[in-house]
């Protein structure tokens, strides 16, 4: 049963509607003047929940220095290289995914897959497929535990928020061939650069990378071996959206267009005729082969896209990138992660304006959003999915104190069913509180913080061959607590606080609490 | 005073406001169903194999089957052989049926959509409520008379599908990973009172209890002692916990089962879509065996969102088509047959030259079903298939 909405009865929207006017000055000056006014804490609290990965103490001195407008401004354009903390950034650094290109990566692992098939022990040939497996998986856990660090630690919070964001529209799914060797790099170069960036961008990395190409099966693409997986969700999900306005005849078309774009890993470059030598393209892992691409003409959306190569491509991109279904698509999508559940349709317009006037301008559609008197209004309301709830957790817990092993994090996510790298469909997880806010979904939610309340929970148990255990304790009655969270808590939640017997017992209970439920 | 209604008791020294949920017994009986939905297309003329004539061998020259290795059904049909120890043997027993040609209206061929069309269940045309399923106003319906005789129903999933949204309050819990809760009475009734009179109340509450309910059912599991426990791995582990609490406390439920979205590869008589069928008919086979004489009283109905492609594509897969199969199964069905309206399979007869047709729609169908298992009458179905028009097979 849907009880009313959560703006109803939440108690963090009143201390928001007691300094709305207060506010509405504060991001007016948003634009870039200099006069930035003072802020109240519970403001910050409120801002810092939304635009980060979650507020904690350090975070909140952050913006107390500069105040909101500048915060924001310098969060929409973050320094290319995030400075972490130096522990934080040390475990960045030995990841085999930092001190390895990925093209050497995938290459040896595909020749470690060759050499396991040749293999006639069964017992042996078993031994080794189970080592490129959990190779395999390990990478994966590294990226996934180098995105935590980031959300965790890096100051350049609303970029990790974004690539998180984009990472989940153009979703892979890991445990598919090899991909868990491709992810890291996927994140690392078709997203994250362009997390703030325009939209066009990131279509066009995605496109061209190894992990989408093979998790939607373009790299099999062909003439006349046509494989509509990748076309079909290109328009559906990544750019125009299910009613945008294609046809089944369109994703044919596209799917068309899209022959020959596919991966290379080791093979030999194929044999090219002459005259099509110069259309063949490899960089890094990505191919295009004239030879299995359908050189006619094709029909996408009413456009004639004359038949000319790997060319075509780019110009059914800007086609879709430009198309005004999917300036609204992506803008309803923002607002739902950033907003709410149920942006109303004027902001959905305003935004779409901006992201079809701003050539698909990420930051520049943000920067909108942010200045608009229904984010503000929004602020405290938005149910937190799994991935928010546990990094919230872990950065009011810990603030900046490096943890040693994301490994528990992995973990937690997994049972609430809000895996990195592993929602296996291409739509990605929802954003919407209906979908997290099960029966179930609570219950899980409530032992994770119990888990994470009573101790340090294995996040300061470094991995490796011996592996140390450093004490650690959640500091959930920290400054920030004091300074402006405890003001934002309902009265039955304070009388609760008050009744626990333990300090754990009390973490447990702050991070059960419906105030946490939201950002 | 049944076992469940003493736990209750008991409980509610520290539950006492989590008390607002009663026991509930079946309002028709001791029906029970249980919605198996394959999500992701599965290839259903790969299960379901026309054994006529040569078009189906030709439009698939890598992944077609080999005759002798089909199981035989009727003249016209057989199945694939990966079901042979499980679902073979229920059709045999005239507990499973088949429905071809079923499936929706909706044309997007988007997996999504079109599941989404499927779980709220309304006509595709007109204004639709995204948060309104077809298995949610079945049990509104079902629950309308006396509070006691509501139907309990549970979502055996991770996150609440849509199908079960709406204004009935239904639970749900994954079984994949089940284990002893840490959060003890005192503490759930300390994280019951922050939420109370909050948005989140109801399913703060339902939550905690439905905890108890699993913790009471999976501990013989738990300990050891479960029949299977230990054997069983992956769908049939699922399946065999969902048994045990459909036997014991709910009368409707869902189950979600991915990995059908065969593109590439999907293999024949071997391969990954038998891999797959393998495993779903080991559970649903569990499921019948490990709920014992209440599985009389069950009816399961696996359906997908769509069928593919009739052709394979170029990659030994197929794409996302039109038409599927849908599965009934239940210890008390009349079974061993193949159901609906059906048309030869030709190329003449495929819909838009390219996949099965639909002649079955889905939500006559399951009304159909609904109709014969429960008793409804035309204005209840109404509401929960608004403006279709139930199919009576006589399945049930």
């Amino acid at each position: 049963m849907e009880v009313g909405t959560a703006k109803e009865s939440h108690p963090v929207r009143a201390v928001n509607r007691a300094c709305g006017p207060f506010f509405l000055l504060l991001v007016a000056s948003c634009a870039g003047g200099p006069g930035d006014a003072p802020s109240s804490r519970g403001e910050d609290l409120l801002l810092l929940n939304r635009v980060t990965w979650g507020a904690n103490p350090s975070s909140a001195r952050d913006l107390a220095r500069t105040g909101p407008a500048r915060y924001l401004e310098a969060q929409l354009q973050p320094a290319q290289e995030a400075a972490l903390p130096p522990e934080a950034q040390a475990q960045v650094d030995a990841m085999t995914i930092t001190q390895r290109p990925v093209d050497e990566l995938a290459k040896e692992l595909e020749s470690r897959r060759k050499g396991v098939e040749l293999l006639r022990n069964d017992d042996e040939k078993k031994a080794a497929q189970q080592a490129y497996q959990q190779e395999l998986t390990r990478l994966g856990r590294e990226a996934a535990a180098r995105t935590l660090i980031r959300a965790l630690y890096s100051p350049w919070q609303l970029r990790e928020q974004m690539t998180w964001f984009w990472m989940n529209h153009f979703n892979v799914f890991q445990y598919k061939a090899n991909l868990r060797v491709l992810v890291a790099d996927y994140e690392e170069r078709a997203i994250r650069p362009h997390a703030l960036g325009r939209f066009r961008d990131l279509l066009g990395a995605t496109a061209r990378h190894p992990a989408m190409l093979i998790y939607l099966d373009n790299a099999q693409n062909a003439a006349n071996r046509i494989n509509e997986n990748y076309a079909r969700e290109l328009m559906e999900l990544h750019t125009l959206g299910v009613d945008g306005g294609y046809t089944q005849r369109d994703v044919q078309e596209l799917a068309r267009i899209l022959t020959g774009f596919s991966v290379n890993i080791d093979r030999e470059t194929p044999n090219i005729r002459p005259a099509m030598r110069s259309q063949y393209l490899r960089e890094g892992l990505f191919e295009f082969v004239p030879g299995r691409h359908d050189y006619g003409d094709k029909l996408l959306l009413g456009r004639t896209i004359r038949g000319r190569g790997a060319a075509e491509v780019d110009e059914a991109l800007d086609l879709l990138a430009r198309h005004p279904s999917t300036a609204r698509f992506i803008c309803r999508k923002l607002a739902l992660f950033l907003v709410s559940d149920d942006p109303s349709e004027a902001l959905v317009e305003q935004l779409a304006a901006s992201f079809r006037s701003n050539d698909g301008d990420i930051a520049a559609v943000l920067r909108e959003l942010f200045a608009s008197p229904e984010f503000r209004a929004s602020l405290g309301t938005k149910f937190k999915d799994p991935v928010h709830y546990v990094v919230s957790a872990v950065r009011l817990a810990y603030d900046d104190k490096a943890i040693l092993n994301a490994g528990p994090m992995i973990n937690w996510l997994g049972r609430m069913g809000e895996p990195l790298y592993a929602r296996p469909t291409p739509d990605g997880f929802a954003l919407t509180r209906t979908e997290w806010a099960s029966a179930g979904q609570m219950a899980t939610r409530f032992e994770i913080a119990r888990t994470l309340g009573y101790g340090a929970a294995g996040l300061f148990r470094a991995e490796g061959p011996q592996p140390a255990e450093r004490p650690a304790f959640p500091q959930l009655a920290n400054a920030l607590y004091y300074e402006s969270m405890h003001k934002t808590l309902a009265e039955p939640t304070r009388q609760t606080l008050d009744k626990a017997t333990s300090p754990q017992e009390w973490n447990m209970l702050l991070l059960a609490s419906p105030e946490f439920m939201y950002r | 005073m049944n076992k469940r209604t003493f736990l209750k008791n008991a409980a509610s020294v520290f539950l006492a406001p989590l008390a607002g949920r009663l026991l509930a017994a079946p309002a028709a009986g001791k029906s029970r169903f249980l919605l198996v939905f394959l999500r992701g297309g599965y290839d259903a003329a790969n299960v379901l194999i026309p054994v006529t004539n040569g078009f189906y061998d030709e439009s698939r020259p890598n992944i077609a089957l080999a005759r002798e290795s089909v199981l035989p059904l009727t003249s016209e049909w057989g199945l694939h052989p990966a079901l042979g120890e499980t679902v073979h043997r229920l059709y045999q027993n005239a507990q499973a049926a088949f429905i071809p040609f079923a499936g929706t209206e909706d044309l997007s061929r988007s997996h999504f959509e079109t599941q989404d069309s499927i779980e709220i269940g309304q006509a595709a045309e007109g204004a639709r409520n995204f948060q309104s399923g077809f298995l949610s106003r079945l049990v509104s319906v079902l629950g309308a008379g006396e509070a006691a005789l509501r139907p309990r129903a549970m979502a055996f999933t991770d996150q609440l599908p849509l199908a079960l949204r709406g204004e009935a309050q239904v639970a749900n819990m994954g079984l994949k990973f089940v284990g002893k809760p840490a959060v003890d009475a005192r503490q759930s009734e300390l994280v019951a009172a922050m939420y109370r009179g909050t948005a989140l109340a109801a399913q703060v509450n339902e939550g905690f209890a439905m905890r108890d309910d699993l913790m009471r059912d999976m501990m013989a599991e738990m300990e050891g002692a479960g029949r299977n426990a230990v054997s069983a791995r992956g769908f049939e582990l699922e399946a065999r916990r969902m048994a045990k609490l459909m036997k014991e406390q709910f009368n409707v439920g869902f189950v979600d089962v991915g990995g059908w979205d065969t593109h590439v590869g999907e293999g024949g008589a071997v391969g990954f879509l038998a891999t797959r069928l393998e495993e779903l008919g080991r559970g649903l086979a569990a499921f019948a065996d490990e709920q014992g004489s209440a599985w009389q009283d069950t009816v399961v109905v696996v359906i997908s969102e769509f069928g593919r492609t009739f052709r394979e594509n170029g990659n030994r897969g197929t794409d996302h088509g039109h038409g599927t199969v849908f599965w009934v199964l239940g210890g008390g069905i009349r079974g061993g047959r193949i159901a609906g309206d059906q048309v030869p399979v030709r190329q003449e007869t495929l819909f838009q030259n390219r996949d099965y047709a639909v002649l079955n729609e889905y939500r006559g169908v399951l009304g159909g079903i609904f109709a014969r298992m429960y008793g409804l009458e035309e204005a209840q179905l109404e509401r929960v298939f608004p403006g279709a028009k139930p199919r009576d097979f006589a399945l049930v």
